[in-house]
């Protein structure tokens, strides 16, 4: 199966010099929910506008269903539609008359069939004689939302969807993709929400200074660089750590009054029946114990500070 | 050719002239139907007549003339600027259009905006002064033809301001005055022998020299050389718009 959207060594150099992305190479699946993590000012939203066209790629390119977004930017253009980071809107129209321009902008022709259910399973239709000034944020957001699917597009692109939204919202907002991929569409999000790209996301990419320096799927990703630990709580403070216990991956915190071991998730052995019976035979009591698996957004903050 | 989209930003920018209606039409038709009360009953009334041609008569076609042009350059660098301005218009960017449909949908919304204005001026104006139009379908020609090329030059500014106070630089401070010193309200045979050979720089002289033989069958210049001059004007303005999309100066980086 091809991919639905490949772009092959791009790169974009801007007129000052600043070079944005350098030879990334990525290929989107059909109907997979695609996460791009990265840093600010990392090449997220760069590589977005170049795949939908408002920027000019310096150099490589990119594919959309086969059709290159340059020679072909018509059919290419026509499959995506696109959520911007900024709420970008015609503050003196209505939403109807929005979204209508949406959809005859993208060569379709007018549906108000569609359009009234596209809007009402955003909540917008009591809205849409609204002029867009006298929304909400968060309204202002959907209707984004509804322009970007007014034309019934294949592949969606959110950047940055749920900036600035309440928790209703984003709940929503991670509702209707759910539903869209249920009908097929592509979904590429970027995000700074770690918790979003977990609950959602198939695929991780993790963009940083312009460079893409991981993808993998979402859980293996979680399987093969995270890491579990077990936090001890000491009966009585230690000042450091005794003799013998030299070759766990031990850290004492807390001042003294925690014991962190670190293990691998994987491993046939974890070492934590005799590290137990090491402290035992310490007389190191301990009141308590947990354990916790290291999460996405650890993950990708590790990934992110090793290639700084 | 995608038509919808064409028709999408032709409506989306003709209904903007509709909410602003006072702004848009009404506005324009009051000042220029001042002039008309002023200089052609009032004060024209007791002016001679030019090549014939009653006073009032004799300047309908140049102040046409000057809020076609300004109008057509107001309307269509503002339709394209506020897009810009807002951002709105990464969506037209990532909307699969070509630089011509867009081009049409804007430059045709503010041309569309222009000509109707015009014609309102027109007959407003045949309320205040009693004339006739010699050529009628050359006066159409020449209406179309200016509020085409001028909407062009107004998409142009509206790419290249960077804000608001820029789109008023050229229409107040260029055409304005070139409208005013190009044969409004006097004829350039009028002028010292030196500011006729000079007033021929200003490309204003040949729109509205065109523009009256239309009306009058009187013009100061050839009205062959006056299309000729409106025609390059327009291919200049084109050659403009493409170069623009073409390097995508001011609209994508």
């Amino acid at each position: 199966m091809h991919p639905i959207i490949s772009v092959k060594q791009l790169g974009k150099q801007y007129a000052s010099g600043h070079s944005a992305l350098e030879d990334i190479n990525l290929d989107i699946h059909k109907g997979e929910i695609f996460a791009l993590l990265g840093p600010n000012g990392a090449g997220k939203t760069t590589l977005i506008s170049i795949i939908c066209g408002i920027v000019n790629p310096s150099h490589g390119g990119v594919t959309v269903d086969g059709n290159d977004i340059l020679t072909s930017y018509r059919a290419s253009r026509s499959l995506i539609g696109l959520v911007p980071q900024e709420l970008f809107t015609n503050t003196f129209e209505t939403v109807w008359a929005t979204v209508t321009f949406s959809r005859g902008l993208f060569g379709k022709p007018a549906n108000p069939a569609y359009l009234e259910q596209l809007l009402r399973s955003l909540s917008l239709w009591e809205k849409k004689d609204s002029k867009i000034m006298a929304l909400s944020g968060g309204m202002k957001r959907r209707v984004l939302i509804a322009k970007a699917l007014a034309h019934e597009p294949k592949i969606l692109f959110l950047d940055e969807p749920t900036a600035g939204v309440d928790v209703d919202l984003r709940r929503d907002m991670w509702n209707l993709v759910r539903k869209l991929r249920e009908q097929g569409v592509t979904i590429i999000l970027t995000t700074h929400y770690i918790e979003e790209a977990e609950e959602m996301a198939d695929r991780i990419g993790v963009i940083n200074k312009g460079r893409l320096i991981l993808v993998e799927n979402k859980h293996s990703l979680i399987n093969k660089l995270g890491k579990k630990q077990l936090t001890l709580h000491l009966q009585t403070a230690i000042s450091a750590l005794p003799n013998g216990l030299d070759h766990y991956e031990l850290e004492l915190t807390g001042n003294g009054s925690q014991l962190v071991y670190t293990y691998d998730v994987h491993a046939q052995h974890t070492g934590i029946a005799e590290l137990l019976k090491t402290l035992n035979d310490h007389q190191i009591d301990f009141k308590d114990l947990q354990s916790s698996q290291s999460s996405l957004e650890d993950i990708f903050v590790n990934l992110v500070r090793e290639h700084a | 050719m995608n038509i919808y989209a064409i028709r999408a930003i032709y409506l989306f920018e003709m209904a903007r002239t509709w909410r602003t209606l006072m702004q848009s039409i009404a506005s324009p038709v009051i000042s220029t139907s001042l002039y008309f009360v002023v200089f052609g009953s009032a004060i024209g009334s007791r002016m001679v007549e030019i090549d014939g041609i009653s006073y009032g008569a004799f300047i309908v076609p140049g102040l046409i003339m000057l809020s076609l042009l300004t109008e057509s350059i107001s309307n269509a660098s503002f339709g394209i600027h506020m897009p810009k301005f807002t951002g709105t218009i990464y969506e037209v960017l990532s909307a699969p259009v070509s630089p011509f449909e867009i081009v049409t949908g804007f430059v045709g919304a503010a041309a569309s905006k222009s000509i109707i204005l015009g014609i309102l001026i027109l007959a407003t104006a045949r309320v205040f002064v009693p004339f006739e139009i010699a050529h009628p379908w050359w006066m159409l020609a020449f209406l179309v033809l200016t509020a085409l090329t001028f909407s062009l030059f107004g998409f142009i500014i509206g790419i290249w301001a960077d804000g608001f106070d820029k789109l008023q630089v050229i229409p107040a401070m260029i055409i304005t005055p070139l409208t005013f010193l190009g044969g409004s309200f006097y004829s350039i045979n009028m002028l010292p022998p030196v500011w006729q050979q000079i007033t021929l720089f200003n490309p204003v002289v040949y729109l509205i020299s065109g523009f009256r033989w239309s009306f009058y069958g009187v013009a100061d210049v050839s009205v062959g050389l006056s299309l000729f001059m409106t025609l390059m004007f327009l291919l200049i303005c084109l050659f403009g718009v493409w170069w623009i999309f073409k390097t995508g100066y001011r609209l994508k980086h």
